[in-house]
C-alpha cells in the first residue's frame, strides 16, 4: 500500500484577477467594504458602485463575487435581472425618457422619436461626442406634467421636442439647467 | 417686524416645471428690494396644473399664485404679492380653491401645508399624536383599530390590512419585519411620491406603529430609483426621527425598538409586487415567490413580515390619532375611508385629489379635471395603472370604488387615472400593454415570459388584418391563459387593458370585422 500521495492546499480565498484599473477597483473594493455586512448587501452595493463609477463594469462582477462570498453566476444574475444598473460606461449625461402611458396621452413617442433622431442615438445609446446616454424609462411619477424626462436625477415635465433640444443644449454647454454629475 | 413667509414646493413635480428656479428669484427679488420674507419649501398641494404654486401668508391665511415662473417674480412684487394682493395669477385663499376646498385630506392633511425637512411642524400639525396613542395600547387593540377603520391595502390588491397585521402579531417572534412598499410603478400615479417628499414623517410614523402592533423591530422603505427627492427627503425625516427618539433602540422611551432604512430598487416595475419585492430586498433577482407561505408568516428573510404600500401606512396615523370610527365613516360599501386619486394624462387640471370612496368618474374627468388638456373629447381613461382597465365612455359613471371596479372587469389598483383624447390609438394602447408585460415579466412562469410576447405579435397580426377573426380568436384565448395561469397580477392582469381595448374600441382593430365580414382600414 503506498502512502497517500502529499495533500494541495487549495487558496480559496484568491482576490480574482480582474482589468480593472487601480482607482475603479479601489471604488468598488471600498463599496463593498463599507456595505457587504447589511443584509441583502447585493443592491446597495450596486448602486454605491454606480453612483462612484458612473455602471457596474463587467470586471467589477468577480471582485463583488469574491468579497460576498457568492458565485460569479448568481452575482451576474442578479446585476442583469436590473434595467438601472448599466454595463457600459454612460455618456456624461444621462437622459431617461418616460414611455409609459400617461407621458403617451400627451405625445411621448413622437418626443421619443424627436429624441432618437435629433441625439442620432437608439434606446441605450450614447452620442457620438460622449454626452448624453438614452434610457427608456416606465414612469417618473410626474404623470399630470408630462411628457417627462429626467436628466441626471434632476426630473423635468412638459418636454416638447423644442424644450428637449434647448435642455440638450444646456447640458452640453454645461449652462444647465440640468446640474453635471451621475445620477444617484 | 416679522419675516412674511413664501411657501414654493420642492416638490419634484413642482420642480420639473421651474419651481427651483421661481424660488431663486423671489429670493433675489425679495433681497433686491430689502422686504424680510422667508422662502420655505414645501410639498405640493396637489394641484399641478397651477404649478409652481408660490403662496403667502397673510392675516387672512394662505393666499396663492400660480403657475409662476421665475419671469413673472418682478411683477408679483410690484402687485404686491407679499401682502396678498390681486395679481392675474392670484386665485385667492388656498384652501378655497374649487380643486382643494372639495376634497377629504386626511392622509394628505399636512402634504402642501408644512416644511416636510421640519419634524417641529410635524409636532405642531397633530404629527405623532397617532404614534403617543398607540404606545399605550396593546399590541392585538393597535392591530383591532386598524382593522376596524375598514382600512385596505392601497398599493392596488386592497387586501385588508389589520387581516395582515393580524397574521404578523400572531407569528413566532423575535424577529419580524415591517417593509413599505414605494416602488410604484404605475403610470398615472405619484401619490406615494408626493407623501415621501411633502410629509415624510406621516411615513415613518405609520411604520413604527405597525412595528408596534405586530412585534417588528426593524423596516424597510423600498424606494424606486426613479425617485431620488424622496430618497432625500426620507433620508432627512429618518435622521430627525432618530436624533429625537422617535426611532431607535428606545422609541419615546417606551423601551420599545423600531429602526428604519431606505433601500434603493433597480427600475424593474416586477419589483411592485410584494413576493419579488422582498427577493430584490433580500439582494436576489426580484423573481415572484410562489404563495404560500404568505409574506406575513415567511416574508423578508423568511421571517414574519408586513409588507403595506406607502399610503396604507401613511394613513395609519390618523386612524390611531383620531380613531377607526372617524376612518370608516368615510367611503361606501366594502370601501372604507378615502383614495387619494391621481388624475393624470392629457387633462388640463391634474393633480391629487383624496376624496372618499364613491366619486365618479365623471367628476373627477370634469369637475375637477376641466377636461382634457388638448381641448379635444376624452375618448378613453385607463384606471389603476398599466394592468388596469380602459374605460369609455360609457362607463365614466362608474364609482371609484373596488367592488364597482371588479364588476367591470376593472380595478382600482393605486388610484391613478390616465386620460386619452380621441386621437389615440386603442389598438397601439392594446398592443403597448402586452409590450409593457414581456419587458417587464421576471420570467419565473411561463404565460407571462412567453405569453407577453406572443401577444404582441398576436396584436401585431391582428392589426395588419391577417386572418384578424383567427387571431382574435387567439388574443382571447391567451389572454384566458395569462389571467388563470400567471403566478401574479402582472402576467394575471395584463389582459384588462387588452381586452378592454378591444371590447369597448374595436373600430380601431382596423381589419376586424363586426360580423365576420373583413373590413378595409
Amino acid at each position: 500500500m503506498t502512502s497517500p500521495p502529499p495533500r494541495r492546499v487549495i487558496p480559496i480565498k484568491i482576490e480574482p484577477q480582474v482589468k480593472l484599473s487601480t482607482a475603479d477597483r479601489a471604488t468598488v473594493l471600498g463599496v463593498c467594504g463599507r456595505l457587504k455586512n447589511l443584509p441583502g448587501a447585493l443592491l446597495p452595493i450596486f448602486h454605491g458602485v454606480q453612483a462612484g463609477l458612473g455602471y457596474v463594469p463587467k470586471d467589477a462582477v468577480p471582485l463583488i463575487a469574491h468579497e460576498l462570498n457568492l458565485s460569479i453566476a448568481e452575482v451576474h444574475g442578479v446585476l442583469s435581472f436590473y434595467h438601472y444598473f448599466r454595463k457600459e460606461p454612460p455618456g456624461r449625461h444621462v437622459v431617461h425618457l418616460c414611455r409609459a402611458e400617461a407621458c403617451q396621452s400627451v405625445g411621448a413617442a413622437a418626443l421619443e422619436l424627436h429624441a432618437k433622431r435629433s441625439l442620432g442615438v437608439d434606446f441605450h445609446g450614447t452620442t457620438a461626442d460622449g454626452a448624453v446616454s438614452l434610457e427608456p424609462v416606465y414612469c417618473l411619477g410626474n404623470c399630470a406634467l408630462g411628457p417627462s424626462v429626467m436628466i441626471d436625477d434632476r426630473l423635468l415635465g412638459r418636454v416638447t421636442p423644442a424644450r428637449f433640444d434647448e435642455l440638450m443644449t444646456g447640458v452640453r454647454t454645461g449652462s444647465g439647467p440640468a446640474p453635471a454629475g451621475k445620477s444617484s | 417686524m416679522t419675516a412674511i413667509k413664501v411657501y414654493v414646493p420642492r416638490d419634484a413635480a413642482a420642480c420639473s416645471v421651474g419651481a427651483n428656479e421661481t424660488a431663486r428669484a423671489i429670493e433675489a427679488e425679495a433681497q433686491r428690494r430689502s422686504i424680510p420674507l422667508q422662502v420655505v419649501r414645501n410639498g405640493s398641494r396637489g394641484m399641478l396644473s397651477f404649478e409652481p404654486l408660490v403662496e403667502v401668508t397673510t392675516p387672512a391665511g394662505r393666499v396663492a399664485y400660480g403657475p409662476v415662473t421665475a419671469a413673472d417674480v418682478p411683477d408679483l412684487f410690484d402687485a404686491g404679492f407679499t401682502h396678498g394682493r390681486p395679481h392675474p395669477l392670484a386665485h385667492g385663499r388656498t384652501e378655497e380653491m374649487d380643486y382643494l376646498k372639495k376634497q377629504e385630506r386626511l392622509t394628505f392633511a399636512r402634504v402642501g401645508i408644512v416644511d416636510p425637512r421640519s419634524l417641529s411642524e410635524y409636532l405642531e400639525h397633530d404629527g405623532y399624536r397617532g404614534l403617543a396613542t398607540a404606545l399605550a395600547m396593546e399590541p392585538a387593540a393597535i392591530v383591532a383599530a386598524v382593522t376596524a377603520s375598514g382600512l385596505r391595502g392601497r398599493g392596488g390588491a386592497a387586501f385588508p390590512a389589520g387581516i395582515k397585521w393580524k397574521t404578523v402579531l400572531g407569528a413566532a417572534g423575535p424577529e419580524k419585519y415591517i417593509v413599505c412598499n414605494a416602488d410604484e410603478g404605475d403610470s398615472g400615479t405619484f401619490s406615494d411620491r408626493m407623501v415621501m417628499e411633502g410629509d415624510p414623517f406621516v411615513l415613518i410614523e405609520g411604520m413604527t406603529i405597525a412595528g408596534l402592533a405586530t412585534g417588528a423591530t426593524r423596516g424597510y422603505i423600498y424606494l424606486r430609483w426613479e425617485y431620488p427627492d424622496a430618497k432625500v427627503a426620507l433620508d432627512a425625516a429618518i435622521e430627525a426621527a432618530y436624533a429625537a427618539g422617535y426611532l431607535g433602540a428606545n422609541v419615546c422611551d417606551s423601551g420599545r425598538r423600531f429602526d428604519l432604512e431606505v433601500r434603493l430598487g433597480g427600475g424593474a416595475y416586477i419589483c411592485g409586487e410584494e413576493t419579488s419585492l422582498l427577493e430584490s430586498l433580500e439582494g436576489k433577482r426580484g423573481q415572484v415567490r410562489f404563495k404560500p407561505p404568505l409574506p406575513a408568516l415567511q416574508g423578508l428573510f423568511g421571517k414574519p413580515t408586513v409588507i403595506n404600500n406607502v399610503i396604507t401606512l401613511a394613513s395609519v396615523p390618523i386612524i390611531l390619532d383620531r380613531g377607526a370610527e372617524h376612518y370608516q365613516h368615510f367611503g361606501l360599501g366594502r370601501s372604507r375611508g378615502t383614495l387619494p386619486i391621481q388624475l393624470t394624462g392629457n387633462i388640463k387640471r391634474g393633480g391629487l385629489i383624496e376624496k372618499a370612496f364613491g366619486v365618479t368618474v365623471n367628476e373627477l374627468l370634469y369637475d375637477y379635471g376641466g377636461g382634457s388638456l388638448t381641448g379635444r373629447p376624452i375618448r378613453a381613461v385607463q384606471v389603476g395603472g398599466p394592468l388596469g382597465a380602459y374605460l369609455p365612455e360609457s362607463q365614466f359613471d362608474t364609482p371609484l370604488d373596488y367592488e364597482a371596479f371588479t364588476a367591470i372587469k376593472g380595478m382600482l389598483g393605486h388610484g391613478g387615472i390616465v386620460v386619452f383624447d380621441d386621437s389615440v390609438d386603442m389598438a397601439a394602447q392594446a398592443r403597448y400593454a402586452m409590450e409593457f408585460c414581456a419587458i417587464e415579466s421576471c420570467g419565473k412562469c411561463t404565460p407571462c415570459r412567453i405569453g407577453s410576447t406572443r401577444g404582441v405579435e398576436v396584436i401585431d397580426r391582428l392589426i395588419a388584418g391577417q386572418d384578424a377573426d383567427k387571431q382574435e380568436t387567439l388574443l382571447r384565448d391567451l389572454c384566458e391563459t395569462l389571467t388563470y395561469g400567471s403566478l401574479c397580477a402582472l402576467g394575471g392582469l395584463t389582459a384588462y387593458p387588452v381586452l378592454s381595448a378591444l371590447n369597448h374600441f374595436r373600430e380601431d382593430f382596423v381589419k376586424l370585422s363586426a360580423a365576420g365580414v373583413p373590413r378595409e382600414a
